[in-house]
């Protein structure tokens, strides 16, 4: 679905991503993990087109996409969500959803002017698609709640809903589950998977080793820039490599 | 309370306006008034880049004065018909717009305020140097009253005073159906994170110029309306001043609102004529007060009613069942609106 090849990123003369090849597959989690610094947020920006890389490439559907402004890459259907979700706090949660269906609506400032029925069809549609979105990820009974009022792990998953309301086939998650407890983590894994199971492919950066190990279908770990080791997570878990770059003595005894 | 919320708030706005001419005591309170419309129409067009997308624009009195300079200019040397001329001042702005538009919106946050505090300025000082177009510091002199329109004339402050009204009823309605539309929202968006906005397939760049072109042809039309009703310009209208003036009415009222930005253009300036005594001294007052609203109302006075009356209603919607099981059926209520 994602094909990623000979990516690389310099600032300056930083390589933060260096020659990292990858594919992601149609309906798989794949986790990219690696320590900090890594170069897992670069990576993430690059296929989501806010950076645009030095050299290599990135094919979405067979289709070129390396060159193209991230708006455009949402709208071919690749979404993404960011480590913090900056939400309107003076407006209700399902208010603020409402937009992430607006890169499938039409209407522009002469609709506005004129009140057309296409805008009122369309708002109507992104009305429902927040809903639906609330829906999936279990907020609904927070949904006319100001959004400056709800707690990191329901961020989180208006994130998710964000993301899910734009309609796209895969779906870039940056650290989902980073600051919420063990408890939620559980249940943010959760949504992860009904999302998978909903047709949707995921993509995600995160920290939390033991939530990687049981969620991915596939790691790609990354060290200063570079592809370390690549596989399941027995493999990855076995990999000396990995072993010594990232997971450490912390793994060693598990 | 609450019946002065939503439109019942706004019809009865209207009607104080129209009423307004009857309560005024005597031609002066009706020019300041009529003055604080028209700068609140500039303000309200603002409060669109500023309030709504977050892009703290510094030049926009500048817009203004291209827009009085337009009408200005065209109605006392080509002797162009004074509706003519008005209907090219929001043009000829929104023109302007474009092209420095496609500069400015490309730097993002503090660098954007800093770069259009500069065109602002150099917009002045064009006004002020290009004497063979616009006068100098002299100053265009004898622009005519907006010509009559079949029956209604113009001459006196009492029209002039509808007229000016008319426009900015006209402009805050266009202003309410955009704010609260899918494109209203698109600007909101970019407010809150342009990288968010973007990663949710919004097209920043034509976003912003929309919303920039958008507001400066509030200021041009607002400039031209000023030219008719003050009838005399100068290089003064472009200074920054005026651009910090609408900024505090937007501060005050409460940025990215509707209803705040017209309450500070239309409170302050009144609240200036009572402190008139004090000439200049007058900031002595105005400032701490400033100061204390932001500290204390930093949403403005209808940014902070409007967020605390969103919150009780939040608060009252799962106050009907346990708000601690997470019960999946969704709450079947239309979304806050906005004022």
């Amino acid at each position: 679905m994602l094909e990623i090849r000979n990516l690389t990123k310099r600032f300056g003369g930083l390589a933060a991503v260096n020659d990292v090849s990858t594919t992601i597959e149609r309906g798989k989690i794949h986790a990219v993990i690696g320590p900090n610094g890594a170069g897992k947020t670069t990576f993430f920006n690059l296929v989501s087109g806010v950076h645009r890389p030095t050299s290599g490439s990135v094919h979405f559907e067979g289709l070129d996409v390396t060159q193209l402004r991230a708006d455009q890459i949402a709208r071919l259907g690749v979404s993404r969500t960011f480590q913090t979700t900056a939400l309107f706090d003076m407006a209700s949660v399902v208010d603020n959803l409402i937009v992430g269906h607006r890169l499938r609506t039409e209407s522009g400032l002469f609709d506005v002017l004129v009140n057309s029925a296409r805008l009122r069809r369309e708002e109507k549609v992104c009305r429902e698609k927040a809903r639906e979105a609330l829906d999936f990820v279990g907020l609904s009974h927070i949904a006319n709640r100001m959004a400056g009022d709800i707690s990191q792990e329901e961020r989180k998953r208006v994130a998710f809903a964000l993301a899910f309301s734009t309609g796209p086939k895969l779906v870039l998650l940056d650290e989902p589950a980073g600051g919420v407890n063990p408890e939620e983590t559980e249940g943010l894994a959760d949504l992860i998977r009904k999302m998978v199971k909903h047709g949707l492919t995921v993509c995600l950066v995160e920290h939390k080793m033991d939530m990687i190990m049981r969620l991915a279908d596939r790691i790609t770990v990354l060290n200063y820039g570079e592809k370390i080791a690549e596989g399941t997570p027995a493999e990855v878990r076995a990999n000396p490599a990995v072993i010594d770059a990232y997971l450490g003595s912390e793994h060693a005894d598990v | 309370m609450k019946y002065l919320i939503g439109k019942p708030g706004w019809l009865l706005l209207l009607a104080l306006g129209l009423a307004f001419p009857f309560l005024a005591k005597n031609d002066y309170h009706l020019t300041v008034m009529s003055t604080a419309y028209i700068f609140a129409l500039a303000t309200v067009g603002l409060n669109l880049i500023t309030g709504y997308t977050g892009q703290f624009n510094l030049a926009h009195s500048g817009f203004m004065a291209v827009g009085a300079y337009t009408v200005g200019i065209l109605t006392v040397d080509y002797q162009v018909s004074f509706w003519i001329a008005f209907a090219l001042s929001g043009v000829v702005a929104t023109l302007l717009g474009f092209f420095l538009g496609l500069v400015s919106l490309r730097l993002k946050g503090h660098y954007f305020s800093i770069f259009t505090l500069c065109v602002g300025y150099i917009m002045f000082l064009v006004i002020e140097k290009w004497e063979s177009l616009t006068h100098g510091t002299v100053g265009i002199i004898g622009i005519p009253a907006p010509t009559a329109i079949g029956p209604v004339s113009f001459d006196s402050p009492r029209s002039l005073y509808y007229l000016v009204f008319f426009f900015l009823v006209i402009g805050v309605w266009f202003m309410h159906r955009i704010v609260n539309s899918l494109l209203g929202r698109t600007f909101v968006a970019i407010r809150n994170s342009d990288d968010l906005a973007e990663s949710l397939g919004i097209p920043l760049m034509r976003n912003k110029l929309l919303a920039f072109m958008l507001s400066v042809f509030y200021a041009g039309l607002a400039g031209g309306l000023y030219a008719g009703f003050v009838r005399f310009l100068g290089p003064g209208l472009a200074g920054v001043e005026h651009t910090f003036d609408m900024t505090m009415y937007m501060l005050v009222g409460g940025l990215g609102t509707l209803l705040g930005p017209l309450l500070g253009a239309l409170s302050v300036p009144w609240l200036t004529q009572y402190l008139q005594f004090l000439q200049e001294y007058r900031f002595i007052v105005f400032g701490p007060i400033l100061i204390l609203l932001v500290i204390f109302l930093p949403h403005g006075i209808v940014g902070t009613f409007m967020g605390w009356r969103a919150r009780r209603e939040a608060l009252a919607v799962p106050a009907a069942r346990p708000a601690t099981t997470a019960s999946e059926t969704p709450v079947a209520q239309p979304g806050g609106s906005h004022a």
